[in-house]
């Protein structure tokens, strides 16, 4: 067992990783990853390593489970078992059962469910190494996976928490700041739209002090916005197109 | 299934909130009529029934003894599980616990756990080897919305009725004395539950609301103001100042509540 | 009247296209007075109309669409075809059989059997159906020889080329006859594999530098070039 650190920030600001209470940890983005997949997006984040992959719009199985008038989405959450410190059984916990509820729920606004009716998408998410805000980091990946698969989309979903360490509100909370801070703050948001698909929060904090998270969130999720985009063009570096009739 | 709220009656919801009006002729910050027993199960150390409107749930808590975790060893242990019992509505169905009873499960869980309303330093027997486990098993007897609400202040009342047994150590084993001892409870935390439907925030939706409704938003409020729980859930959004909205609107409810409950 | 790209760059989903009096057209939409992207690709602005060429996106049916499936199953009284879309389509024996459809005489499987591949016209679909095809016209039917390749259904058009004449090049100088099926499945029959083969290449080639510009010179040189290593070849093995 690791000794539990004495301070999560120091007198000048600094956190156990070295960062500012503004800072994120450094990601990597990479869209198309799996061959069989329709989309996949890979993210590094911190020490997370998430893989996303999409599948559909399909037909239903089992066909009474479609509906009519639009698609039905799933999503599946899960992490490796040698994904965190001690190994985690390969059954869906209730953790990751929640998870998968409320990451498809911050992913779904953005998706225009009455366009293909009658129909479903698997989205997978695997956690291949998890280090504090994997929710946030999985679905960034998933709705790159999802901008991927050529699926519409309203904006793209991007994810980001906040939190309390000793006395100070951080940002991008790290494993050790997530399991011994006073507050975590996961955001999810449609920037473009100003929309907020997944708020959750735990800890305590008064209401100045979950404004100051909620903003801070929610400036993080801009940032790595910048970088979804990014990722999702690198595939195309140097487009231009010739017209071309139908 | 569920029977489906007509679309009639979905566009009448909608036109009234836009109005800042409700099918009941509630307002859009009122809670339906709220009823709290004590008490009910004798076989449970602690239990409470809350009717919230038509909504009825009934928490038993049980205590055990057992391992705390490897983390806290100075801490007894609290676990929350919900059912949602076919009884309670048509589009329940018999089986393991699905993604909206673990959900449920969870947002209580958040609520009593990040506030510390269980003071679980005082449940240690041995530290590091046996402490006492806080069994709180929500069960949902009649749904007609916003279970969130009504389960969290079930379990909570069920926690502030639970009873220990009075007990001693003898040669190493656990020995039950007469009389009993009331749970440590520090802090009654509240939940309030907003839905959002078109660009109105609605406290407490009732069935056809949720129904209705873009997406859900509930906050713990604990004793002192502050914030111990947020959960979003559906398949809509909010903007950052609705939410921040909501935050002040759940503050002042839940004072409102805890004043009227005497908590 | 503001527009936010330049045309032919890439935008993604979210991004705002333009704003006011603008109409969105594929893969946008319009809201709050803002046309947004809804899916990866290049950005076309004409008049007042916004649209997005799409990178990459499925194949939805669509009336009267020529499109190549592969049989997946053989039912009672027709087959489900697999034609690379959200949906299965469905040919109905009476379709293909051209007279009147005997379940208890006639072996479905003898006609057209699992694994099959067929060149359809989507006959009718809208939302609460999936598409059902016909063959009923010259041209369609079973595919009994040929290469097939698939491509994101987007590139048809790139295929085709400018008033059809990249697709005329490749059918000038391999030989081939080409089948395009909308929903990006192309059939390829030519005199000899090589030629196939060739066709193959630069269809691929296609599909990988669809979004660079010049493609069409480079994909006549490169089948210029392919012919002429072949011929060399050929003559090789002679001497």
């Amino acid at each position: 067992m690791n000794q539990k650190p004495e301070k999560l920030i120091d007198k000048k600001g600094t956190r156990l990783d070295g960062r500012k209470a503004y800072e994120l940890r450094p990601l990597k983005l990479e869209v198309g990853v799996l061959s069989n997949a329709d989309g996949s997006a890979y993210i590094e984040h911190g020490k997370n390593k998430i893989l996303a992959a999409v599948f559909g719009p399909k037909e239903v199985h089992p066909k009474h489970m479609a509906l009519q008038d639009r698609m039905v989405l799933k999503c599946r959450y899960h992490m490796a078992p040698f994904s965190v410190q001690e190994r985690k059984s390969p059954a869906p916990s209730r953790r990751e059962i929640e998870l998968s509820k409320v990451i498809r729920d911050s992913l779904q606004p953005a998706i225009f469910m009455e366009y293909y009716p009658r129909t479903m998408t698997d989205i997978f998410i695997e956690v291949l190494q998890a280090d504090g805000g994997t929710r946030c980091a999985s679905i960034t990946a998933a709705a790159l996976a999802m901008a991927d698969s050529g699926i519409p989309m309203r904006d793209l979903v991007v994810a980001c928490a906040a939190g309390k360490a000793d006395d100070t509100i951080v940002l991008d909370l790290m494993d050790e700041e997530d399991k011994l801070g006073s507050a975590d703050v996961p955001v999810a948001m449609m920037p473009n739209l100003n929309a907020v698909t997944l708020l959750q929060m735990d800890g305590i904090l008064s209401y100045d002090e979950f404004e100051t998270a909620i903003n801070m969130a929610i400036e993080g999720c801009k940032k790595i916005y910048v970088m979804q985009k990014e990722a999702l063009k690198a595939k195309y570096v140097g487009a231009k197109e010739e017209e071309a009739e139908e | 299934m569920a029977a489906v709220v007509t679309s009639l009656k979905q566009k009448q919801i909608s036109q009234l909130a836009a109005k800042g009006k409700r099918l009941d002729g509630r307002g859009l910050e009122d809670y339906r009529e709220l009823k709290i027993e004590q008490g009910i199960i004798e076989k449970a150390e602690g239990s409470a029934r809350v009717l919230l409107g038509k909504t009825e749930i009934l928490v038993g808590t049980k205590i055990e003894t057992g391992e705390p975790f490897p983390d806290t060893p100075n801490e007894g242990v609290m676990t929350v599980n919900a059912e949602l019992v076919p009884i309670a509505s048509a589009s329940f169905e018999p089986g393991p616990p699905d993604e909206n009873s673990i959900e449920l499960a969870r947002i209580v869980d958040r609520g009593i756990r990040e506030s510390k309303a269980i003071d679980t330093e005082k449940l240690v027997i041995e530290a590091g080897k046996k402490v006492f486990i806080v069994f709180i098993d929500v069960y949902v007897l009649n749904h007609d919305g916003n279970l969130i609400d009504a389960s969290a202040l079930a379990a909570v009342s069920a926690l502030q009725n639970t009873k220990m047994s009075n007990y001693e150590i003898e040669d190493g084993e656990l020995k039950i004395k007469s009389g009993y001892t009331p749970l440590p409870v520090k802090k009654n935390p509240i939940t309030i539950t907003f839905a959002k439907i078109g660009d109105q925030l609605i406290v407490d939706p009732g069935l056809e609301e949720e129904q209705v409704m873009d997406a859900r938003l509930s906050m713990a409020i604990e004793d002192d103001g502050n914030i111990c729980a947020i959960q979003k859930g559906g398949p809509g959004y909010f903007k950052p100042e609705e939410i921040l909205k909501a935050a002040k609107l759940a503050k002042d409810k839940a004072k409102e509540m805890r004043k009227k409950l005497g908590w | 009247m503001p527009t936010f790209f330049e045309p032919k760059q890439i935008v993604t989903p979210g991004d705002i296209l333009a704003e006011g009096e603008y109409i969105a057209g594929e893969n946008a939409y319009k809201e709050n007075d803002k046309v947004y992207a809804s899916r990866t690709g290049v950005v076309n602005y004409e008049n007042k109309r916004v649209d997005v060429v799409a990178l990459k996106a499925f194949y939805v049916p669509r009336m009267g669409d020529t499109i190549i499936g592969t049989v997946t199953e053989v039912g009672f009284n027709g087959w489900e075809v697999d034609i690379q879309a959200p949906y299965t389509a469905m040919l109905r024996a009476q379709d293909v059989l051209a007279r009147q459809f005997k379940p208890q005489k006639d072996d479905l499987a003898q006609v057209l059997n699992i694994g099959d591949l067929v060149v359809a016209k989507i006959a009718s679909y809208d939302r609460t159906h999936d598409p059902q095809l016909t063959v009923e016209e010259p041209g369609l039917g079973k595919i009994t020889r040929g290469e097939i390749i698939k491509v994101t259904p987007t590139k048809i058009p790139r295929v085709i080329g400018k008033k059809g004449s990249m697709i005329s090049i490749i059918k000038q100088e391999t030989g081939c006859q080409i089948i395009l099926g909308l929903n990006g499945v192309i059939l390829v029959t030519g005199k000899t594999i090589e030629d196939e083969q060739l066709a193959l290449m630069a269809i691929r080639k296609i599909d990988e530098e669809s979004h660079t510009s010049g493609l069409t010179d480079r994909i006549t040189q490169m089948l210029r070039e392919e012919k002429s290593k072949r011929e060399e070849n050929k003559n090789e093995s002679k001497t």
